[in-house]
């Protein structure tokens, strides 16, 4: 089984042992495989995550049978739903004990039918081989995802000759690649006959590695973008041609460019409800390209005109050729009245939040003076809730894979351990997460791990003394009823906490002290570290669409409600 | 509405569990199912009947299933279905001529013969079958299963009752 992963590559496991996956730890102590020690498998699993999201890698976690096993399920299903290539390998009670509910047995690839896109049951050592190599080329070809392979303990103890794999066994499994010449031509014609046009970028460009393509084909084309919560650094928030993240959360002008255009090319994309809003009121006056590698996501939302079923950077790069080939990249139609229509809106709805001198510390603030000492030279990762909003709207992105987050599934407790997956990964590189004090409170435990093994990430928490994104629906669709949202600031004592897991701690409360903060917080480089930054409990997250509601109908701030 | 659905896979363990699960996932009733193997090796034929609206996207999610290999879906018009029938008749001596007479225009098989009852084995189209549940119904049903239904595309425009449907 190592040999296998060993020759897939692997440099690194996430993990935690136990009874059934034993016999796989046990040579791991003579591989070249670097094994860290998560303190929960659900850590396991988001570190594999972090890892993959910051290198485009197959992430890899290990776990023993029943209770690591189901530990594992909710990183399987995040990294389903954000299409995030993962392995997981699960030890399984032996063959002859499975269905007799032996100490420690799961149906473990029952459990997993439904948030992987691949499992297998290993039932002769002598498949481990060809298994492996399906696992990774499934996880990360076509629509990547999760794989599982289940492996009972006496197979892992089987005696067999290891045997170079080849491909052979997936004659259901082809993804298309290249999009269809005809569907290209109906693209282009479309595009250059559009005097709105949008192109609305999603994580496939990411997962494609298409970013380089996407610049190039959006300044010969002309076309403003906007870059969907997964797609955040796909292309650059400091170009000219770029209106920021659309939906819920999003600007007022990306949200508002996708409402009122007439051609909407949709690039890796998935119509996800953050985005779309109410779904019949989305988008009223386009015409929709779809380019996805999954065909299952065309027409699933929104029917598409031209739909293109491919890899996103393929797709892009196809797309490009037939434009360069039409015509001169300078005499694409300059769409003045559109550009001057979206400079009006970016001014006249700008992202906004008010920092006193005196008055607590915004999180907002806290970001973009984070952003502005770093110089945005960092990979960010985020929990779930206000927080990731704000740090989706206020950090400006400018690199594919520097921001790591939850998107589809949106699981607290994501940060911490992605994080420490990402600086593991990069180990050159800043790793900051930004993450809530509700979402710490789910996995700051990974910490130990990271004090352990020596991965010196940096976590901000922001304390607003409960679950903000919860009180804030509480306060604007439930009468400000507040119930079970509420956390306290009296425990934990976040320094203290930091201090006792081996991390560096610190606090911030005033908005004067944050710059020096964030500079001491820079300046370790052999622990990690943990500021609690004490921030304003009452403020809300705008703008927004409330759910279900028209992206019509933008929330700028509590004086629209 | 009911929709009949081939669906081509890999004969491999829990494929069937994968295929049936997305189903109960969406709440659809399977009606009918029958799976068995092909004329290619390894590879098994998954025939299903399920109620369920509309069935675009439901199939190209199933086809994303790997161990799956084709997805078609047989419209009642352009479809060729079977499916066996075992009923059992309550019948005493004095009714045997007549229910055997009925039961031979519908080409079905007498396979079981008690004092009380007679059992027949009959296969054809689900209409077909439905007919002959109808004409034995006034008898006395004891017993009846039927197989799920198998189907194939069909390639000319002879109605399946002149093809020998009803035997
Ligand atoms: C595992 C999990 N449980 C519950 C939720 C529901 N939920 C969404 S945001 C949120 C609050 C997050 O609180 P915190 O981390 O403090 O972030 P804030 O909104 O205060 O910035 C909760 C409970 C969730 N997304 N994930
Ligand atoms: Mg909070």
């Amino acid at each position: 089984m190592l040999q296998s992963l060993e020759h897939e590559g692997v440099e690194l496991i996430f993990g935690v042992p136990g009874g059934a996956i034993l016999p796989a730890y046990d040579p791991l102590l003579d591989s070249p495989i670097r094994h860290i020690l998560a303190r929960h498998e659900q850590g396991a699993g988001h570190m594999a995550e972090g890892y993959a999201m910051a290198t485009g890698r197959v992430g890899v976690a290990m776990a023993t049978s029943g209770p690591g096993a189901t530990n594992l399920i909710t990183p399987l299903q995040n990294a389903k739903m954000d299409s995030t290539p993962l392995v997981a390998i699960t030890g399984q009670v032996t063959r002859g004990a499975i269905g007799s509910d032996a100490f420690q047995e799961a149906y473990t690839t029952g459990l997993a039918m439904h948030c992987t896109k691949h499992s297998y049951l290993v039932t002769e050592a002598d498949d481990i081989p060809a298994i492996v190599h399906e696992a990774f080329h499934l996880a990360s070809t076509g629509r990547p995802g999760p794989v599982l392979v289940d492996l009972p303990k006496d197979v892992l103890t089987q005696t067999t000759n290891w045997v170079e794999p080849d491909l052979r066994g997936l004659p259901g499994y082809r993804p298309t690649s290249y999009g269809h010449p005809k569907q290209i031509k109906a693209a282009i014609d479309m595009i250059e006959r559009a005097e709105r046009p949008v192109l609305y970028v999603g994580g496939g460009v990411i997962r494609s590695g298409a970013s380089a393509e996407l610049l190039q084909f959006a300044e010969t084309v002309n076309a403003p973008v906007v870059t969907t919560l997964m797609a955040r650094g796909a292309f650059p928030d400091s170009h000219r041609l770029s209106l920021g993240m659309p939906g819920m959360h999003g600007t007022f002008v990306a949200t508002t460019a996708i409402q009122k255009c007439d051609v909407l090319v949709a690039l890796g994309a998935r119509f996800d409800d953050r985005v779309t809003g109410n779904v019949a009121a989305f988008a009223p006056h386009a015409k929709v390209i779809h380019v996805d590698v999954d065909p299952a996501e065309i027409g699933k939302v929104r029917n598409a005109e031209v739909p293109i079923v491919g890899d996103a950077r393929k797709v892009i790069a196809s797309l490009l050729e037939r434009v360069k080939a039409l015509r001169d990249a300078s005499d694409f139609p300059w769409r003045k009245e559109w550009f001057d229509q979206l400079e009006a809106w970016k001014s006249s709805h700008p992202l906004k939040y008010a920092q006193e001198e005196d008055g607590p510390v915004k999180t907002q603030y806290f970001i973009e003076r984070l952003h502005s000492i770093t110089n945005g030279d960092a990979v960010v990762t985020a929990g779930v809730g206000q927080h990731q909003m704000w740090a989706s709207q206020f950090w400006g992105f400018s690199e594919p894979g520097t921001w790591i987050n939850s998107g589809g599934l949106g699981t607290m407790g994501f940060a911490v351990p992605a994080a420490i997956g990402a600086k593991a990964a990069r180990p050159d590189r800043l790793v900051y997460a930004l993450d809530g004090d509700g979402c710490f409170q789910m996995t700051f435990q990974e910490l130990i791990t990271a004090s352990t093994e020596r991965i010196p990430v940096k976590v901000a928490v922001f304390n607003n003394g409960g679950y903000g994104m919860v009180k804030q629906w509480q306060n604007l669709f439930y009468g400000g009823r507040i119930s079970a949202s509420d956390l306290g600031t009296e425990v934990p004592d976040y320094p203290k906490l930091a201090e006792a897991m081996g991390c560096v701690g610190m606090r911030v409360d005033h908005p004067e002290e944050v710059d020096v903060v964030i500079e001491k917080s820079l300046a370790v480089d052999d622990r990690p570290v943990v500021v609690e930054v004490v921030v304003d409990p009452d403020e809300m997250c705008f703008p927004m669409v409330p759910a279900g509601g028209s992206n019509d109908d933008v929330v700028m701030g509590p004086e629209d409600l | 509405m009911q929709h009949t659905l081939a669906v081509v896979v890999e004969d491999k363990p829990g494929v069937l569990a994968r295929v049936s699960a997305m189903f109960s996932n969406r709440g659809f009733n399977i009606h009918s199912l029958a799976v068995g193997p092909t004329h290619e090796d390894g590879r098994s034929r998954i025939t299903l009947v399920v109620d369920a609206p509309e069935l675009e996207q439901f199939k190209k999610q199933l086809h994303k299933l790997v161990n799956v290999i084709k997805v078609q879906e047989l419209e009642p018009s352009e479809a060729l279905e079977s499916e066996v029938m075992i009923v059992r008749v309550a019948c005493e001596p004095p009714n045997r001529g007549e229910v055997g007479d009925t039961a031979a225009l519908f080409g079905a098989r007498m396979i079981d013969l008690a004092p009380k009852s007679i059992t027949f084995e009959v296969s054809g189209t689900p209409a077909h079958l439905a007919s002959f549940t109808d004409q034995m119904r006034p008898y006395g049903i004891i017993e009846l299963v039927k197989s799920g239904r198998i189907a194939v595309k069909k390639l000319s425009d002879l109605s399946p009752s002149l093809v020998g449907g009803a035997r």
